[in-house]
């Protein structure tokens, strides 16, 4: 009884129907369960591309890029004009307006400050008591 | 003497790149001038020409120039770090809004505090008991309406990347868009790529 090892391809390799061999480039960050993943990052970067990305990088890096090659390409695809620079377009602007209202926050508190000790001199010249004539 | 008649057009930077002729209805002649050979080069080198081709093709003339522009920002960032490319900085940013988010509430904080005649760093002497209701002055565009603004579903920690893994900032990362100078002055972190 001859037994032979079933592995499922990877979804890399399944979407571009060859073979999957078992040094795979794409499958410890392609999985055969997730096929959007590598269908988004192929629409974008295209298989090459993304495999000579990988290649060059040291093992231990490749899964952050393959997730960061995602959330580009996921992004892409859901703004194809600007893709994740409208996202940090987006932040810049958030950090612009939130830097305005803090300026303003604290601009307010200033003025308290400012009519807080005033008014602290003004108790420390009247007076204290009776004893005090 | 007769002058020749003939012009011959400098081919774009794509062209030139990829060797061929550069034809009057080229797609990329408007967005890669000879002028910035390494634009095309950075594009070229993440994305590939047939893939920018097709998407070029699918957006409408008047989006091309941002499409192309934000394309060769993501590719020179992914240049610069090829492990996080721009998403590094999508997540330094938003550190940045998350920080600057806890210095607003605990301005805000402090503001109701002195609205209400309850100073920081001063001792409340009497020992009397806070009232049980502050009659804090209201404030405008407090903040709430900050945290949502940047769409919560794009953000790199979030689920949709396998993992949940968040990104940390790439030293390399600059984050000047280089068509909108509106961005390069006067904000904190910004930089140029």
């Amino acid at each position: 009884m001859t037994s032979k090892s079933t592995r499922s391809r990877c979804a890399a390799c399944k979407y571009l129907r060859r073979r999957c061999s078992p040094d795979c480039i794409f499958s410890p960050y392609f999985p055969s369960d997730n096929p959007q993943r590598f269908s988004c990052v192929h629409r974008l970067y295209g298989a090459s591309n993304v495999g000579k990305m990988l290649q060059k990088l040291p093992v231990h890096l490749r899964a952050e890029a393959a997730n960061s090659l995602y959330f580009e390409a996921h992004s892409r695809q859901e703004d194809p004009v600007y893709g994740c620079v409208g996202i940090i377009t987006n932040l810049h602007e958030e950090i612009h307006g939130v830097e305005i209202e803090l300026a303003r926050i604290q601009a307010h508190i200033g003025i308290h400050r400012q009519s807080n000790n005033s008014e602290d001199g003004e108790t420390s010249q009247s007076g204290h008591g009776p004893l005090q004539q | 003497m007769a002058a020749s008649s003939v012009t011959y057009n400098t081919p774009c930077a794509a062209c030139k790149f990829l060797r061929r002729k550069c034809v009057p209805v080229c797609i990329f002649a408007p967005y890669f001038p000879p002028e910035e050979p390494q634009k095309f080069a950075n594009v070229h080198k993440i994305f590939g020409a047939s893939n920018v081709t097709k998407l070029l093709n699918e957006l409408l003339p008047h989006q091309r120039e941002d499409a192309v522009n934000s394309l060769a920002y993501e590719a020179e960032a992914r240049v610069r770090d090829p492990v996080y490319g721009c998403v590094g900085a999508i997540s330094f940013l938003q550190m940045q809004v998350e920080r600057l988010q806890e210095e607003l509430d605990a301005a805000n904080a402090d503001l109701i505090r002195y609205a209400s005649g309850r100073y920081p760093h001063q001792q409340n002497v009497s020992g009397a008991s806070l009232p049980a209701t502050i009659n804090a002055v209201p404030i405008q565009g407090s903040t709430s309406h900050y945290s949502s603004r940047a769409p919560r579903q794009m953000r790199p920690n979030e689920s949709m990347i396998r993992g949940g893994m968040t990104y940390y900032p790439s030293p390399a990362s600059n984050f000047l868009l280089p068509w909108n100078d509106d961005n390069a002055s006067g904000r904190g972190g910004d930089g140029g790529i």
